[in-house]
């Protein structure tokens, strides 16, 4: 069989795919090894949503234009520019042309978004979301001609001075060997592996939930970065938000999020405030709750709102715990129920006026003397019912990666590894140091994903 | 006659979890409706079920279906709720499990037709007449087919009256039936939002074949429709008799629109044949089938009838078309043909709502 693949591309997901179709089209003989069973092929692309894009007027259904300077100026602020500069340029840029080639393969983008994020000028959102847009690459790399297995997990990747020779992959319990021309690795982090997240972050990242793919557990990053190939990002970082701490350990995704923090106050198992709650608004912030939360014991914490505010944030997949009183409250959510009447009652003393409330904006209605303070929107506790909901750290993706340079091409110490190219969130740490920016992931994939599709048919074509 | 509480309790675990993703928000008529709710009454979630064109968009783009452990499959959950909503306003009630049987209904009454139209036809065979009139005489034609056209007729309006009471008897216009007319015409929203189709017979292609089947279907319906009524209107106000000429209106409207119908009819079950039965309503796929395959004979009988012209066979195919159009008649308030008033009540409430929204 091996005989018949000049390409061998790790992973199925948004990288792996534009990768293999770019692949495919300049000729070569593609296979895609995806660890996962076809439901739930496409890692984590299958759960996102949107692209973001540079634009200059009008492209597709983005409006305006979104220039360099300023999707530049957008990452250097949430990555405090950890950053290399001039990739992060070159995956700007080609981002623009990114967004018609993606339509050409058959994604399909939403005219325009009715939900609570104001992302219609700087990103492109899929109709569907992204198991939509994995579809339509699926589809499209049929038609090539590439081939896919599934449930096909890589162990191991045989090098030889600079050159991958062979591939081994497990499947139905039988071991396969391949020897492609050249190898891609699209395959994502480590995050669904919570022993390397505890190595990394210690034993508190037992209680993370995860809420991607089980499928990423880094098995090809780890079997790289042990043969000295060039590695990228801090392993202690990952990103992690804070969700519903009633989500499934697993591949949760974008249900699993909580936008009633900002209307809230939020509390420990000790029924103790942390931080402020009414810091900024929800996006902006909402990434530093992970954080709060993992640091506080037990990795738990409860969001605690009034009737008056239940209807200010998107719907939430589970319902809230409600109670007639805040010590029933307390007691349906396991929390002391006279310290949670405390906390309460001192936040509601240092609330002031609130006739400014403004829900969607930074209204300065705040706590006077009151430590942490909340700076936002800090109305009273007081209208029953009553609402709760608990929170966890939910870990999105993992920094730890493979170095790559502009031709998405690996290496070893200063030399590349001359057929072996990485794309997706496997490298993206080259680009991405820490923080996010709604929609960059998908666009690093797509960029690198191309790059590394049209590097590696090259050389097979010329081998 | 209540509706079934666990169907409707799926539908609304289903509801709730869409509500919180809205990754689907484009694809067709029922997101929009979705999201306008944050919590879903019985008759929010038969509003959305008659809606929902099963195009199955929804369900091949769900990042939840199984072997997620949320098992999402939206287009069953609402198409169970669907037909038990026909069945719940189904009118005399005594007949609402006829949805449930309708394949054997179908057969059963259709072979009790047969029989009896042939049974007449050779018993009392005019002296005189022309053409099919040679078998049958206008006047016993009218005396069975007039009220096997009327009383079904009625009998929908009560269903739909209790439908719109049940759905919230939103205040409507006449320009909420156009735009409800228009999206039925086009079957806007077996679109896909993208306008590349719908995922219903291969996985996750997108297709307009059955969007087009059924447009086949819906037109050919209503050129047959036209060309009976203008065969009425010629025979009582100009007193022109059967048979006519191809190039009369009749013709010129029954002739395509028979093959309309047939074509669409085959296209509509073969397609049924290779989606997956998992994404409809669960029991409902054989009466579906059963009323599919009674269209399409309704259309392939009465063109059969047209080429047999002047031959001995027009004695039986007319008690055969005959009966296939009386038994469609009769259970049109208890088939699959009911889909067609709801969907389009539904349209007509949606557009209402979404009026009274922007207002």
């Amino acid at each position: 069989m091996s005989e018949c693949i000049d390409i061998a591309v790790i992973g199925g997901g948004n990288a792996a795919l534009c990768a293999a179709i770019t692949s495919a089209e300049a000729g070569a003989r593609v296979l895609i090894l995806e660890a996962a069973p076809k439901p739930y092929r496409g890692g984590n692309s299958r759960h996102t949503r949107n692209f973001r894009c540079m634009h200059h007027g009008p492209l597709g259904p983005l409006i305006d234009s979104y220039t360099e300077e300023e999707y530049l100026a957008d990452l250097l602020k949430v990555t405090d520019g950890k950053t290399d500069e001039g990739l992060a340029r070159m995956t700007i840029r080609a981002s623009e042309e990114c967004l018609p080639w993606m339509e050409a393969h058959g994604v399909r983008f939403q005219p325009s978004l009715s939900g609570t994020l104001s992302l219609a000028r700087t990103n492109a959102f899929f109709l569907g979301g992204g198991k939509g847009l994995v579809n339509a690459y699926y589809r499209t790399a049929e038609v090539l001609g590439v081939r896919v297995e599934y449930e096909a997990a890589v162990t191991h990747l045989e090098r030889e001075d600079d050159r991958i020779v062979a591939l081994d992959y497990t499947q139905g319990g039988k071991t396969h060997r391949v020897t492609p021309k050249s190898v891609v690795v699209a395959s994502g982090g480590f995050q669904a592996d919570t022993d390397w997240l505890a190595r990394a972050w210690g034993p508190a990242a037992k209680n993370f939930l995860i809420r991607g793919t089980p499928y990423n557990r880094g098995v090809v990053l780890a079997d790289l970065l042990d043969q000295g190939v060039e590695q990228v990002g801090d392993p202690t970082q990952c990103h992690a938000v804070a969700i519903d701490g009633r989500a499934p350990k697993f591949d949760g995704g974008i249900v699993t999020r909580l936008d009633c923090v900002p209307f809230s106050i939020v509390v420990n198992k000790n029924a103790e405030r942390f931080y402020d709650e009414g810091e900024d608004v929800w996006p902006k912030r909402y990434a530093i709750w992970g954080r709060l939360v993992a640091a506080q014991p037990d990795q738990v914490g409860y969001v605690i709102i009034d009737s008056k505010s239940l209807k200010l944030f998107m719907p939430s997949v589970f319902p809230p715990i409600e109670a007639a009183s805040i010590e029933e409250l307390a007691e349906k959510m396991d929390l002391p129920p006279n310290e949670l009447r405390k906390t309460v009652d001192e936040f509601n003393r240092s609330c002031g006026d609130t006739s400014d409330f403004h829900p969607t904006e930074l209204d300065g209605v705040s706590t006077t003397g009151l430590n942490p303070p909340k700076t936002n929107w800090a109305r009273p506790i007081t209208e029953p019912p009553f609402y709760g909901y608990s929170l966890r750290t939910g870990v999105t993706f993992t920094y730890l990666g493979l170095k790559v340079d502009d031709h998405a091409q690996c290496a070893i110490g200063n030399r590349p590894v001359s057929n072996l190219w990485a794309a997706g969130e496997t490298m993206a740490g080259s680009i991405l140091g820490q923080g996010y920016l709604a929609g960059f992931g998908m666009t690093i994939g797509t960029v690198f994903g191309r790059i590394a599709g049209k590097e590696a048919a090259a050389h097979a074509n010329a081998t | 006659m209540q509706m079934q509480p666990d169907l409707i309790a799926e539908a609304r675990r289903q509801a709730e979890i869409c509500n919180a993703c809205r990754y689907c928000e484009g694809y067709c008529s029922v997101f929009p409706a979705l999201h306008r709710e944050r919590a879903f009454a019985e008759a929010d979630l038969t509003h959305l079920a008659n809606l929902c064109h099963n195009c199955r968009g929804c369900y091949y783009a769900c990042q939840y279906t199984a072997p997620h452990e949320f098992d999402l499959n939206l287009p069953r959950a609402l198409a169970d709720v669907r037909q038990d909503s026909w069945k719940a306003h189904a009118w005399p009630r005594a007949f609402s499990d006829l949805f449930d049987r309708s394949g054997v209904a179908m057969a059963a009454l259709l072979t009790l037709s047969f029989a009896l139209l042939f049974a007449v036809a050779q018993g009392v065979r005019p002296e005189s007449g022309e053409g099919f009139y040679a078998y049958m005489s206008h006047g016993l034609m009218v005396a069975i087919f007039a009220p096997a056209f009327v009383l079904p007729l009625l009998t929908l309006v009560v269903s739909l009256h209790g439908y719109w009471r049940s759905t919230g008897a939103v205040r409507l216009g006449l320009s909420d039936l156009g735009s409800a007319l228009r999206s039925a015409g086009q079957m806007r929203n077996l679109e896909g939002g993208h306008g590349d189709g719908c995922n219903f017979e291969n996985e996750d292609r997108f297709s307009h074949a059955r969007r087009y089947a059924h447009q086949a279907v819906l037109y050919g319906f209503l050129l047959c429709v036209a060309s009976t009524s203008s065969a009425t209107v010629m025979h009582y106000a100009f007193g022109l008799e059967a048979p006519y000429g191809l190039f009369s209106l009749p013709k010129l409207l029954g002739v395509p629109g028979g093959v309309l119908l047939t074509i669409g009819s085959a296209a509509l079950a073969w397609l049924k044949i290779k989606a997956d039965p998992e994404l409809g309503a669960q029991g409902a796929w054989g009466g579906e089938m059963a009323f599919v395959l009674l269209l399409g004979a309704v259309g392939a009988t009465g063109l059969a009838l047209y080429v047999a012209t002047g031959t001995g066979a027009v004695a039986w195919l007319l008690a055969l078309h005959l009966g296939l159009v009386l038994t469609f008649f009769l259970l049109t308030p208890y088939s699959k043909m009911a889909h067609g008033f709801y969907r389009l009540a539904a349209l007509t409430i949606e557009a209402g709502r979404q009026r009274a929204g922007t207002d």
